[in-house]
């Protein structure tokens, strides 16, 4: 046992890649096991590893951790990612729950028929200028500071840069309307540990393609 | 600060339920505001007291929370519903609700996946509550969502004793046994009315510039 965190999912992203920010920006090395056939996952079942039947799966610390929100939490709270006190926290929460209703949004773009695909995209650019972005700007602009909360990097400010990044892939003037977005967004990324996981070669994944989208489909048998 | 949350929401469960069901069982009392016309909503959107533009929010020791699972979190963390320290916390799962999926999906759901991996937790530890021997906020959650799910099926639990226990056992605690009675703000099944009050309170919401 190597002591690292092992994560179980897909070989792409879905709902593991902010778990993969979370410890990169945390200068946590961890390793990877990639499903690939429904054997791997039904063992998986099987053996009980999963609680909901269900990936992400990450063992970390003694525990078979699953749902997302849970693991990133636990993450948070152990790399001092989740502020000071309770109302930092409370802060911190209420901004990931804004990224993460964006980024679902995204993520399940590539599971729906072509048809939705063509109607939803549009709609989620013009969510991500009309609600989403205007908020995190104000939020900056009150807070006054180069976080989101606090006084130091948390939890909020990586999963918004993944945010930003992610919906630039489908728009990349996304931010011309936000002057300190784009600050942050330069900020953010040049940070050490978030710079080495930008950089090739690191375990980023890539935009789903057409084999990921059938990989994840025949392994749960869904749709 | 002293002062009783203030609940703003539709007079309906819908996602502000859970809020309800947690400062019941920790005893504290709380005001709401419920939306009814499109004119209260867009006020709320122009003061700029909705972040995401969206309810439910709660005002509370100084700050106007949104995000339902923020709001839970700082709620259960302020009342000692959270377990202990990271590990305990880290127990805690949720149960994810789709309301557009059909009923006999979510009892599917219910029967196959969810209650088989909470009866499970009971059963191997062998305690009264789901993390760490003493009530938290994973109990009221899961008991929200039994009575929610034999709504739909009444005989849901029927092969799960240790479930059936823990409804008995929860459902016997003051707090809760108040909030179960009549008169509680506990809010009733969703109604056509309610689906229409929602409807129109959020149908011109696009028209509607928030003051930044």
């Amino acid at each position: 046992m190597s002591g690292k965190p092992k994560l179980t999912y897909f070989n792409g992203r879905g709902r593991m890649e902010s778990i993969r920010w979370l410890l990169a920006a945390a200068g946590v090395e961890f390793e990877e096991d990639f499903l690939e056939t429904r054997e791997q996952y039904l063992k998986l079942i099987q053996d009980g590893h999963l609680l909901f039947d269900q990936v992400p799966l990450v063992e970390i610390d003694g525990m078979k951790m699953v749902q997302t929100k849970a693991i990133l939490s636990y993450i948070a709270g152990k790399h001092n990612l989740y502020g000071k006190g309770l109302k930092e926290r409370a802060f911190i929460d209420t901004y990931v729950e804004g990224t993460t209703d964006l980024m679902q949004m995204i993520l399940t773009l590539p599971f729906s028929p072509p048809e939705a695909k063509k109607k939803n995209l549009p709609l989620i650019i013009e969510k991500a200028k009309n609600r989403y972005f205007p908020a995190y700007e104000k939020a900056l602009k009150q807070h006054g500071q180069g976080f989101l909360v606090g006084n130091q990097l948390s939890w909020a400010d990586v999963h918004l840069l993944e945010a930003i990044l992610m919906v630039e892939e489908k728009e990349p003037t996304v931010l011309s309307e936000f002057p300190l977005l784009q600050g942050f967004k330069t900020r953010i990324s040049n940070m050490p540990t978030i710079k080495k996981f930008l950089q090739p070669g690191s375990q980023r994944k890539p935009q789903p393609d057409d084999k990921y989208v059938a990989t994840v489909m025949k392994i749960l048998k869904e749709g | 600060m002293a002062g009783k949350p203030k609940l703003y929401y539709f007079d309906g469960r819908g996602k502000m339920e859970s809020v309800r069901w947690l400062l019941a069982a920790a005893g504290v009392e709380f005001e709401e505001e419920l939306l009814e016309t499109r004119e209260q909503y867009e006020k709320l959107l122009q003061d700029g007291a909705l972040m995401f533009q969206q309810v439910p929010m709660v005002e509370i020791d100084g700050m106007k929370l949104v995000q339902t699972r923020a709001i839970l979190n700082y709620l259960a963390a302020t009342h000692n519903l959270y377990g202990r320290d990271l590990k305990e916390r880290a127990l805690y799962f949720n149960i994810t609700e789709d309301k557009e999926k059909q009923h006999a999906l979510i009892v599917q759901k219910a029967t196959n996946r969810y209650f088989p991996a909470y009866e499970k937790v009971l059963r191997d530890h062998g305690q009264d509550y789901l993390v760490g021997n003493q009530f938290s906020w994973a109990d009221i959650h899961l008991f929200e969502a039994i009575l929610m799910v034999e709504e739909k099926k009444c005989d849901v639990l029927s092969e799960f004793p240790q479930l059936q226990m823990f409804k008995a056992r929860i459902s016997n605690m003051p707090r809760i046994k108040k909030f179960l009675e009549p008169g509680s703000q506990r809010k009733p099944i969703p109604d056509d009315k309610y689906v229409e009050t929602v409807r129109r309170v959020l149908q011109m919401y696009y028209n509607v510039k928030a003051s930044v």
